[in-house]
């Protein structure tokens, strides 16, 4: 059942509303976090912003208002504050530790709701409340497990493989429109220390894997088998990174409804507390 | 106890005893400090600032044989950015936020530990950093990150004095080592973020009194005051939080200076804004300003110039010439006449864009400002910061670790409105790369990689400006650099190895894994006869000396 955004606003919690509202599609889930995409001025997700005015509009409009001027001295659309702002983190700061000697408090949100309220924070001058479309997690989960292969490499709450990064609380560290741009377009999306790597030692033993960690020196991965590898590359004779992600682009092997409830699927994940 | 006693005695007791019950760190060793290798009595070595040490024991032949001689682990979690000094047997070391240590450096036990609890107005950009001590007779020097300085005696760690440089409150802090000149601690002031009027100030050694103070940042009827426009100066930042060096022959000590503020929205303070990101030459006994130089004017991307002024003494085309090098935050090495101030040469270490050149005559960057919303290198850490140069002089290369390939996107945005004690930074400054590094420290996973930009330890010849060799890293470096006597270079890096090279040819020696993040210069010092290499490394201190 398709949903929209605007027709979430009341009513269940920001979580519950999110499960009932979650959109469509899968991703190759490199570690990106999702801060930073909100970093490039001008480029915050329309799927990000939207998701923070729901937020906004339960936990910040009893004090700031529904217009966020409504407190003396700050205006969120004219990008005013008390406490002047540099950058993203600051923001964060002020959510999260509240404002010292006023009646702002600290709030605990998750990363992805963090950055979804920054995003919204960012752009409520110009926020146009578009709808965003949110598909079924239920059916969700049948594609990733079924037509959508992606259990296949994914692992989800124990089940499945880890070649792939885990799900596990993919919905936790992802936005919304991280999500569904990484179904899209998983190479661009794609964290560069989650690409694939192939090694070669001296002996001519060829390893291949997923990176997990590197420095000047070694590099670790998790192999094709699932072995944990540490490499030592003064012991390599060769060592290539590759920059396409292995997962493939669901844009046309999914319709636009089917990502929706992959993607509703995949923010419903949110681990284990 | 009988006085026939005591004169039978007291001559055995005290040849019996540690030198540091009798010695006294007195001015004119500070000036010779190079001829006393067995000790490190100021933050970067000497006061030429070459963090390089005559001893040799260490060598590119055996560095391979260093082992673990002990650990000192800091009961703190906040970043080790401090260089212990080793004076007469002791090691004098900090620990954040404003603790002191005395430790033997044979053995980093622990003979006390002063613990000052700095004031909760207290609210660093950065972090509650303290880079380390100074010392003059038996007395040690602090400054703290509520802006107080401290006189602690080092044979007991008990304060003598303790006096406000300035008001935490309002944004001030302090995070430097003290400079002790003469009779006097010099000290600096951070906050650039917080809208400061930034200074340097001198006070009595004996007494906490304060000398004189010179403000980074002119005041009305003061040359260079017309370089802010308004009231923009009131607020304008300029602090100095790295030591600064001193040339006894020329009376002239040198010091760094930061950013404008607010940072970003350079359009608020039209204008050169001297002196922030310069180096100020000042009488030592006066405060007296004798030369400027900025490297950056009106600038809107934060690249403070508070790194270590490194002086040398050498042939510039064929005339003998006292010179003063500093690789910018900018991203532009550069040599200066350090009696006049004069511009002699620039070049960059690193991806600059945001100007395409220095001056031939003057030195001024000729801009080239990127378009909204585009990369601009180096990103707002710079291309270097304050991680510790070294300059050798048998090698006569220039060493520091760098950031290269690294960027940011820039945005000023509008106005802000100066309030005391709040941040004053303006404008929003974005990262083209997923997760980039900034000045907080990583965890043990790299999550960003090469591809936001990667470190590398570079040698520059001083009088090309070009590199010597370079080694590249993986991740971004922000440890200092220690030379030695026998061509050895030690360095660290956020990735956690503690490195040596060959300070020749770049070529890596040796290297362990210390598994934290190395913020500070290495420094060497002897004791017992034998050679030591320590660096700080995540929350410890690491000596290394020779197996056997």
């Amino acid at each position: 059942m398709q949903s929209h955004l605007a027709a979430k606003r009341s009513g269940a919690s920001i979580t519950q509303r999110r499960l009932l509202a979650c959109l469509a599609a899968l991703a190759a889930l490199a570690l990106l976090l999702p801060s930073a995409r909100a970093q490039v001025p001008g480029q915050y997700a329309p799927a990000d912003i939207a998701f923070g005015s729901q937020i906004f509009a339960t936990q910040c409009t009893p004090c700031h208002g529904a217009n966020g001027d409504s407190v003396a001295g700050v205006n969120f659309r004219a990008g005013q504050f008390r406490v002047p702002v540099t950058s993203d983190f600051d923001l964060r700061t002020i959510i999260t530790t509240g404002v010292a000697g006023t009646a702002m408090p600290p709030f605990v949100f998750d990363t992805a709701e963090l950055t979804e309220i920054i995003a919204y924070l960012r752009n409520m001058s110009t926020f146009d409340a578009r709808g965003v479309t949110m598909g079924d997690a239920g059916r969700g989960q049948e594609l990733f497990e079924g037509k959508g292969d992606c259990a296949s490499c994914h692992r989800v709450n124990g089940k499945g493989p880890r070649v792939a990064p885990d799900l596990s609380d993919v919905g936790s560290t992802r936005t919304a429109d991280l999500l569904e741009r990484t179904l899209l377009d998983p190479t661009a999306a794609m964290l560069p220390m989650n690409r694939s790597v192939r090694a070669v030692t001296r002996d001519g033993k060829v390893i291949t894997g997923r990176r997990l960690n590197e420095d000047t020196y070694t590099v670790e991965l998790i192999d094709e088998h699932e072995n944990l590898v540490s490499l030592e590359k003064s012991s390599l004779r060769e060592y290539t990174v590759s920059k396409t992600s292995p997962m493939p682009s669901y844009k046309d092997t999914l319709s636009e409804k089917e990502r929706a409830d992959v993607l509703a699927y995949l923010f419903s994940l949110k681990g284990s507390k | 106890m009988s006085g026939r006693w005591h004169r039978a005695f007291l001559p055995l007791l005290l040849s019996l005893m540690p030198c540091s019950l009798l010695a006294q760190v007195t001015s004119d060793r500070l000036l010779h400090s190079s001829g006393e290798p067995q000790s490190w009595l100021t933050y970067s070595g000497d006061y030429s600032s070459h963090r390089y040490s005559a001893l040799q024991q260490i060598s590119p032949a055996n560095v391979k044989d260093l082992e673990l001689k002990w650990v000192f682990q800091a009961q703190s979690l906040e970043k080790f950015e401090s260089t212990p000094l080793v004076a007469d047997g002791v090691m004098y070391a900090t620990q954040a936020p404003d603790d002191v240590v005395a430790l033997d450096p044979k053995t980093g036990r622990a003979f006390w530990v002063y613990h000052y609890a700095p004031s909760a107005d207290a609210k660093p950009c950065c972090g509650r950093v303290n880079r380390g001590v100074a010392i003059l007779g038996d007395t040690l020097f602090m400054a703290t990150i509520d802006a107080h300085l401290i006189a602690i005696d080092a044979k007991n760690g008990h304060p003598v004095w303790n006096v406000k440089v300035a008001d935490a409150a309002a944004g001030y802090a302090m995070t430097l080592a003290p400079l002790v000149i003469k009779d006097k601690v010099l000290v600096g002031v951070a906050g650039g973020e917080y809208g400061i009027r930034g200074f340097i100030a001198a006070y009595e050694a004996k007494t906490g009194t304060q000398a004189w103070k010179f403000y980074t940042i002119p005041g009305p009827g003061e040359p260079g005051h017309e370089t802010w426009n308004g009231d923009s100066w009131t607020h304008g930042g300029a602090s100095v939080w790295v030591t600064g060096s001193y040339d006894p022959e020329l009376n002239l000590t040198y010091w760094g200076i930061g950013n404008p503020g607010p940072d970003f929205n350079n359009a608020q303070r039209e204008g050169d804004n001297l002196y922030s990101d310069s180096i100020v030459a000042l009488d030592p006994d006066t405060g007296a300003l004798k030369w400027h130089f900025q490297f950056t004017p009106n600038d809107p991307h934060d690249y403070d110039a508070v790194q270590v002024p490194v002086l040398i003494d050498t042939n510039w085309s064929g005339t003998p010439r006292k010179l003063l090098l500093s690789a910018n935050r900018n991203g532009f090495f550069y040599v200066l006449d350090r009696s006049t101030g004069k511009f002699l040469l620039g070049k960059p270490f690193a991806k600059v864009n945001w100007a395409s050149g220095l001056d031939e005559e003057t030195g001024r960057p000729i801009l080239t400002p990127q378009p909204p919303g585009t990369p601009t290198f180096p990103g707002v850490q710079g291309a270097t910061n304050f991680y510790s140069p070294s300059y050798s002089p048998r090698t006569g290369l220039f060493y520091l670790s760098t950031w290269q390939d690294y960027a940011n996107i820039f945005e000023g945005g509008p106005p802000i409105e100066y309030r005391e004690g709040q941040r004053f930074g303006g404008g929003i400054v974005n990262s083209p790369f997923p997760n980039a590094p900034g000045v907080s420290r990583r965890g043990p996973v790299n999550v960003y990689t090469d591809a936001a930009g990667r470190g590398a330890l570079i040698a520059i010849d001083p009088h090309t400006g070009k590199k010597k060799w370079s080694f590249d890293m993986f991740d971004v470096d922000t440890s200092g650099i220690l030379t030695t006597a026998s061509d050895v270079l030690f360095t660290g890096g956020r990735e956690g190895y503690f490195q040596a090279f060959d300070a020749n040819s770049g070529a890596l020696l040796w290297k362990v894994n210390l598994g934290g993040d190395m913020n500070s210069g290495p420094m060497s010092y002897l004791a017992d006869g034998k050679q030591y290499v320590l660096i700080a490394a995540g929350n410890s201190l690491f000596a290394f000396a020779l197996r056997k």
